[in-house]
């Protein structure tokens, strides 16, 4: 649990970040998202105290941050940055080692961790564990700086831009990457992105920032039906806000057990639990069924969701 | 006169261009320049002997023929390594028929007539050596390859010295009559060049480290040290003289130590504010040049300033450093020469003499291990250049 209160930082007479309180849950994914210039990386970089704060503390698991020195305090923390920063003159396995040899960890305990976390992250060590940086692919690359930051198990994560500098299909799949990571460890992360459908993807919370000032901080589907600012409306659009808020919703949640009335004829659409019900309306609309089964991995069928359920549910109130 | 055998002849016939120009220079060298010249002794003009006048035909036929097919090899050849072997054939071959000249002109027991290398001579070893370099890039060989190339090299060379094979031959006539000095002398050349190399480096790596650091005294210094190194040696090595001839009679101490106005500490203190400018330059330029993303992951990992100066930065500036020693290095092994007129010592000594002396066999003498040294750390150092990079870029 990372609880921020009255977090500042002043440059001589500008105030970048003002006042900031929040508390992100453990074990959850909290997406700081706002325009360049609003302070989210500033609020970010105080939390490992790369950036030190003018006034307001930060507590991590109780612990206020400022009681111990700084790069004591980083070890604990994970750290990935745009560009993933890995060190060119290292291999893929010295580089996620990094923390852990800072701590001390004896080589066969280090080496064990490395190689779960590039199975983990689908880099077969065999192949990737001696290969450098240059020698990988961009996404390659942004999965070892995730490896290295998750190296010393850290209870907390913090992520800078992590996927800004890769391409669209890349970026989906780490942040898949990200959300197994979070299922598996419960690691506790604090994302900064400027990217609103990178922040509904990932965010179970999302503090919207302009100004040096969080606007609102709650769940992504609040940000669409109860916008704290007119500046909220505006980042998260009108245009989509209807199919945002289907996106943001699970099909299992939704699905009725009774199959609907008039039940449909030919074949019926089938989708997956987990699929959002933007994925399912879509599914409908293309293969023209009014209802599709919900089933779940091993093809039972859990429930029904018809177009009519689905629209109820992107409707503003 | 179909399009196959046109195709065909124009890859026969495609002559390489370097080795076309080394070959009408190496064959106006062999017709026209002297491959010897006989003097009476070390001092006097001497008479020019050309190939043919040189040496019996028992000796040159076979020279002929070696150089003939290193000169085919470098017009035509398609092999680098048939370039690279003949050429090294051709240099053998022109290196021994001098020998054999010198050792045949000299009557036996004479010590005063001198035999020197001629022009003709000069340059054809020149040619075959610049045929074996090519060839040998050409071949694109990795570090590990350059040293052993070198030391096969170097091997062969001083055994064909050690065997006494050229030793009827002028400049080693000198080698004799100074053999006592030469190798002192050659230990004080590279205790010079290297000592102050590995005082500018302890000096010059801190300071480019701070013009890194602070950006705002990056260019004053580098200023400064551009200016230091306007200043043509020789006058360097005069202007040095008199604050240390007064320190050294000011503090006993500091002419306890050895320090003069003339002799090795002024050499050195030249030396050493010669070396400075490339290694801080270098220095700074490499620290620039590492990718800030790496240090703020570093620091956002918990690296300490130090761990990230020792882990990161320097080892990723390190190729930059090392390029700015090699400049140094092969800069200081030159200069050192010089040193030799301000009573420093050193291989210089040879060149001051022989230039006093009008002897050219003994300016000889002092240079060529020079440039060999030179070119020899020159190779030793690229090599351990691009094994760094090789490791990671």
């Amino acid at each position: 649990m990372i609880e921020i209160e009255r977090l500042t930082k002043a440059y001589g007479g500008t105030t970048v970040v003002d006042e900031v309180s929040f508390t992100v849950e453990r074990g959850s994914i909290t997406v700081v998202v706002g325009t360049s210039g609003s302070g989210k990386s500033t609020l970010l970089r105080m939390i490992n105290r790369l950036v030190e704060p003018s006034a307001g503390r930060v507590r991590i698991d109780g612990r206020d941050t400022a009681k111990e020195p700084a790069h004591l305090l980083r070890r604990r923390i994970g750290y990935v940055i745009q560009g993933n920063g890995l060190f060119p003159h290292r291999t893929v396995a010295q580089n996620v080692a990094t923390v852990p040899r800072l701590l001390g960890w004896d080589e066969t305990r280090i080496a064990v961790r490395v190689r779960e976390l590039l199975e983990l992250l689908q880099l077969d060590p065999r192949d990737y564990a001696d290969k450098f940086p240059h020698q990988l692919s961009g996404g390659q690359q942004q999965r070892v700086g995730v490896a290295r930051a998750l190296a010393a198990e850290p209870a907390v994560v913090l992520m800078d831009e992590p996927f800004g500098a890769l391409d669209p299909i890349i970026r989906a799949k780490a942040q898949q990457d990200l959300l197994e990571v979070r299922r598996r460890y419960g690691t506790t992360v604090v994302v900064v992105t400027h990217d609103m459908d990178e922040a509904f993807r990932l965010g179970d919370r999302v503090a919207v920032m302009s100004r040096g000032r969080v606007l609102q901080y709650d769940r992504p589907a609040a940000l669409l039906t109860r916008p704290a600012d007119p500046f909220v409306t505006q980042l998260t659009g009108v245009a989509d806000r209807a199919l945002r808020l289907l996106s943001l919703r699970r099909a299992a949640e939704v699905a009725t057990a009774s199959s609907p009335s008039d039940p449909p004829i030919g074949n019926t659409a089938r989708v997956r639990e987990d699929a959002s019900l933007r994925d399912v309306l879509s599914e409908l609309l293309w293969s023209g069924s009014p209802a599709a089964a919900v089933v779940d991995a091993e093809g039972r069928t859990l429930g029904w969701l018809t177009v009519a359920a689905i629209l109820a549910q992107a409707r503003a109130s | 006169m179909n399009r196959v055998a046109t195709g065909e002849s124009r890859s026969l016939a495609r002559p390489d261009p370097l080795g076309l120009a080394l070959f009408a220079v190496g064959a106006v060298a062999l017709a026209g320049l002297p491959f010897v010249v006989f003097k009476m002794n070390r001092i006097v003009p001497g008479v020019p002997l050309d190939f043919g006048a040189a040496l019996p035909s028992r000796l040159a036929v076979p020279c002929l023929l070696v150089c003939a097919l290193s000169a085919a090899a470098a017009v035509a050849g398609r092999s680098a390594w048939l370039r690279l072997v003949t050429a090294l054939g051709g240099l053998a071959a022109v290196a021994a028929a001098a020998a054999a000249a010198a050792d045949r002109l000299t009557p036996p027991g004479n010590l005063v007539f001198r035999i020197a290398p001629g022009a003709g001579c000069w340059l054809l070893l020149a040619c075959a050596a610049l045929l074996a370099v090519d060839a040998a890039m050409q071949l694109r060989p990795g570090p590990i390859a350059r040293v052993l190339g070198l030391v096969i090299c170097l091997g062969a060379t001083g055994m064909a010295f050690s065997r006494g094979v050229f030793d009827d031959l002028s400049i080693m006539r000198e080698y004799a009559v100074h053999a006592h000095r030469f190798a002192a002398e050659a230990l004080r050349h590279l205790e010079l060049a290297f000592g102050s190399l590995a005082a500018a480096v302890a000096f010059a790596l801190p300071l480019g480290l701070m013009c890194h650091r602070l950006p705002s005294l990056r260019a004053p210094t580098l200023s400064l040290l551009n200016v230091v190194q306007t200043i043509p040696s020789i006058a360097l090595f005069g202007i040095l003289m008199a604050p240390l001839a007064a320190l050294s009679a000011a503090v006993p101490l500091a002419a306890k130590l050895g320090i003069e106005g003339i002799g090795a500490a002024p050499a050195v203190v030249a030396l050493f504010l010669y070396s400075l400018l490339p290694i801080v330059a270098n220095t700074a330029l490499g620290l620039q040049r590492v990718s800030p993303a790496a240090i703020e992951a570093a620091r956002g990992m918990g690296l300490t300033e130090g761990q990230i100066l020792r882990g990161i930065e320097l080892p990723l500036a390190l190729p930059a450093i090392l390029a700015g020693i090699r400049i140094v290095l092969i800069q200081n092994i030159g200069l050192t020469t010089i040193a030799a007129l301000i009573g420093a010592g050193g291989l210089g000594t040879f060149v001051f003499q022989g230039i006093g002396q009008t002897a050219i066999d003994l300016v000889l003498l002092g240079a060529l291990p020079t440039v060999a040294l030179a070119v020899a750390s020159g190779v030793l150092l690229d090599a351990l250049i691009e094994s760094i990079d090789r490791s990671r870029a």
